[in-house]
């Protein structure tokens, strides 16, 4: 039996619209969810004639299926809309292609845009929640509800002294913000490691730490976020190299020995293997990779599940 | 100016029916251009201003009584786009100069970022034909600095100067290549005619859409560094300094810049800036609701930066404030932040906007800031405007400086309603708006053409 408080969001677009108290509604959520159905592939019927619309304007694959596993596992049906398939690239208007998908009586409607503040600007539209699957490199709530939910099952729900460190490319990175927000919220002290011009400082006004030293970042750190490293069209600007950024900050055994035992190492995926991260460790005991990617789906369950409850509300008993 | 003539005298159709004789009663007369501020009374015979009336031409004269009102020279906006031709379902000659005169603005002049772009003497004809045919304002018309705007090659400036241009600009964008920039300003500079620039390094602003800083960071938004609007100021009072040209600088926003304008100045060099409402009374902190009408180029700064704004208006450091009405219908702004048009549209909320901030907030007082959309607006340009000096031209405004109002998107005059003060309860309104003697708006509806 699990409630749903005081939960009154109809979407999900930020973890920093969201309080401390409805992060704890979710995790117990997830958690419940997480007990019931295991390992098992069983399904609740809880979201059962309802569908959900997956719009990825941006491609991606794993956010993606951990969404449609996510409703699949709560009995909603779900249907998949890219950007290329959409009427989008013929120069229709998001608006008229969310009004389109409402219409086709669509209950949840689930976002991957390249444009930050598209989720919040599609919710502003339409009646149905809005859950933001990433928007840019605004946010990317769902991916940080996961991390910190990997976190939790470890240190408690109190994250109180414990520092957090994310590493890599946070200027364009929509994961780095979301879970700096989440973090914080639940007591953690957050640190951004990386070079200057892909962690500027400005990022301290968030609350955190900026720092360029890994060595600094590192001795003390509790658990270590690290992100992807592209060098593409945006970034090619931004520092030389990925050999250099390798060279640089790139977790290797030598780096990774001035982590405390027991450090937890997390990657939101997909990993670059021999830039970010050593192939080794990244299959390290420290890593927590793979269990990321097994809670990304309850803690999606657990926000369709909300969002969909503060339109029409569920009856308790449905639940679980 | 033969232009100006021109514009008001062939488009005179709309003119048949005013008075000869115009008396303003009781206002409070401001004319910063002669150290005026006084209760008193303006008098107009056949379009020009005058000292006095005799018996005759009282008794004759149309009284318009301005108590409690203030009664100045029209407003003088150096930096509007009109859209036409090419972008009229934006805005055109008729509704933009409409927009104007319910504003207060009497006197506009218009970039020349339409399709095709004003970079030859036909298509600046054409503008000045459609002004002729459909302005309820006086417009004057600038062509490009470059062929195109594609900052490459010189467009004729002697032609369109001769076309009738009052300055050259690519504004919208900003010509990146300082050999052209030189030779531009300095080829200008025979003709006497100003070259305005529209200070942007384009390399630093690649995929920008909003201010850089604490705010960009965390709404995830490509961020706009100061250092793009700093570094072509630099250049252009470096080029004004060695070739005497006059260049000036369009919608200042950083605190940097506005000092390196300051020492400029103090060295002698020809520059002259504007300032925008919008960049003196809002920061980039509204950004946070991704509100499409808080997007313009440049974009919204810090409070820092605002003050320094204010700062520069008060100092003289900035000459003048311009709206840079930009319209852009509601289904090409009605898109994800960073695919909407830059800019919003300015002209009918200059006023309440600039008495707010100017004003209100204690920075000046209302004469200061009369010449700030008046007399050094026209200065700037040498535009013949922006005074009630006898025998200048009867352009005049009456405006009611307390009257409280809604900015009620149904309500405005410019065919776009792309304005951050959409739904806002503002403070200061036009009464009447007087063109050549000819009252062209009237509180509630302007002037109709036929
Ligand atoms: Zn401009």
């Amino acid at each position: 039996m699990t409630s749903t408080g005081t939960w009154t969001h109809k979407d999900f677009i930020s973890i920093e619209d969201i309080t401390r108290d409805e992060l704890e509604i979710l995790f117990k959520l997830a958690s419940s969810f997480k007990q019931t159905l295991g390992r098992s592939q069983k399904k609740l019927p809880s979201l059962r004639g309802k569908t959900l619309v997956n719009l990825f304007m941006e491609p991606s694959t794993r956010t993606r299926v951990s969404f449609e596993i996510a409703a699949s596992r709560l009995s909603a049906d779900s249907i998949f809309i890219s950007a290329s398939a959409s009427s989008l690239v013929k120069g229709e208007t998001l608006r008229d292609t969310a009004r389109n998908i409402v219409a086709l009586n669509a209950d949840l409607l689930v976002m991957r845009h390249s444009a930050p503040g598209s989720s919040l600007y599609l919710s502003k539209i339409i009646d149905i929640p809005v859950i933001n699957a990433g928007d840019g490199a605004h946010a990317h709530p769902t991916q940080a509800l996961l991390d910190c939910f990997t976190l939790r099952e470890r240190w408690g729900s109190d994250f109180s002294g414990k520092k957090v460190t994310i590493l890599g490319d946070i200027l364009f990175s929509r994961v780095a913000r979301s879970n700096i927000w989440a973090l914080q919220k639940l007591g953690a002290k957050v640190t951004l490691v990386g070079p200057s011009t892909l962690v500027p400082e400005y990022f301290s006004a968030m609350g955190v730490e900026v720092s360029h030293d890994l060595k600094r970042a590192l001795v003390d750190t509790d658990a270590l976020m690290l992100l992807r490293i592209q060098h593409e069209r945006q970034t090619s600007t931004h520092f030389p190299s990925l050999r250099e950024y390798t060279s640089m900050f790139g977790l290797n055994a030598m780096r990774a020995s001035w982590l405390k035992p027991g450090t937890i190492i997390m990657h939101p995926g997909p990993i670059n293997r021999g830039v970010e991260i050593d192939s080794k460790l990244a299959d390290s005991d420290h890593s927590v990779i793979l269990e990321q990617v097994t809670n990304g789906i309850i803690c999606r369950m657990a926000v369709l599940y909300l969002c969909a409850s503060a339109v029409n509300p569920v009856s308790r008993e449905e639940v679980i | 100016m033969r232009e100006r003539r021109e514009s008001r005298f062939q488009g005179g159709g709309n003119l048949v029916a005013m008075s000869k004789v115009l008396w303003i009663s009781g206002g409070r007369v401001i004319d910063p251009a002669n150290n005026r501020d006084e209760s008193g009374d303006v008098f107009a015979v056949d379009g020009r201003v005058v000292s006095s009336l005799s018996e005759e031409q009282k008794s004759a004269a149309r009284r318009i009584d301005a108590g409690g009102l203030v009664v100045c020279p029209g407003f003088v906006d150096i930096h509007v786009h009109l859209r036409e031709p090419g972008q009229t379902h934006k805005e055109n000659i008729a509704s933009g100069t409409r927009a104007a005169a319910a504003g207060g603005f009497t006197t506009v002049v218009c970039m020349p970022n339409t399709e095709p772009p004003a970079d030859n003497a036909g298509t600046i004809q054409f503008i000045k034909d459609a002004i002729a045919r459909d302005a309820v304002v006086n417009v004057y018309p600038t062509g490009c600095i470059t062929v195109g705007r594609q900052g490459e090659r010189l467009a004729p400036t002697g032609s369109l100067k001769r076309a009738g241009v009052v300055a050259i600009t690519d504004d919208g964008d900003c010509v990146q290549n300082n050999e052209i920039m030189r030779r531009a300003v300095e080829y200008a500079k025979m003709f006497d005619i100003c070259v305005m620039d529209h200070c942007q390094d384009a390399a630093l602003t690649e995929g920008s859409v909003m201010n850089e800083g604490a705010n960009s960071i965390r709404f995830g938004l490509g961020g706009w560094p100061n250092s793009a609007e700093d570094i072509i100021v630099s250049r252009n009072v470096i080029l004004s300094s060695y070739s005497g040209a006059h260049i000036h600088l369009q919608h200042i926003t950083s605190a940097y810049a506005v000092d390196i304008i300051r020492r400029a100045k103090q060295r002698g060099i020809r520059i002259t800036a504007e300032a925008s409402p919008h960049h003196i009374s809002l920061t980039d902190d509204l950004l946070k609701t991704y509100d499409v009408n808080y997007k313009m180029n440049p974009p919204l700064r810090t409070e820092e930066d605002r003050q320094a704004l204010i700062s520069g208006l008060l100092d003289g450091t900035l000459d003048c404030i311009a709206t840079d009405h930009a319209p852009h219908t509601d289904y090409e702004k009605d898109r994800e932040f960073d695919y909407a048009p830059f800019g919003i549209i300015g002209l009918e909320t200059a006023l309440a906007v600039c008495l707010q901030t100017l004003v209100v907030a204690g920075k000046c007082d209302l004469p200061f800031l009369v010449s700030l959309l008046t007399n050094k607006p026209a200065k700037v340009l040498k535009l013949d405007a922006g005074t009630l000096s006898p025998g200048a031209m009867a352009d005049i405004t009456i405006f009611d400086p307390e009257r409280e109002w809604t900015a009620n998107p149904d309500d405005y005059q410019s065919r776009s309603v792309n304005s951050p003060w959409n739904g806002q309860q503002l403070r200061g309104k036009v009464a009447q708006t007087i063109v050549a003697g000819e009252i062209v708006w009237s509180g509630e509806s302007a002037s109709k053409m036929a």
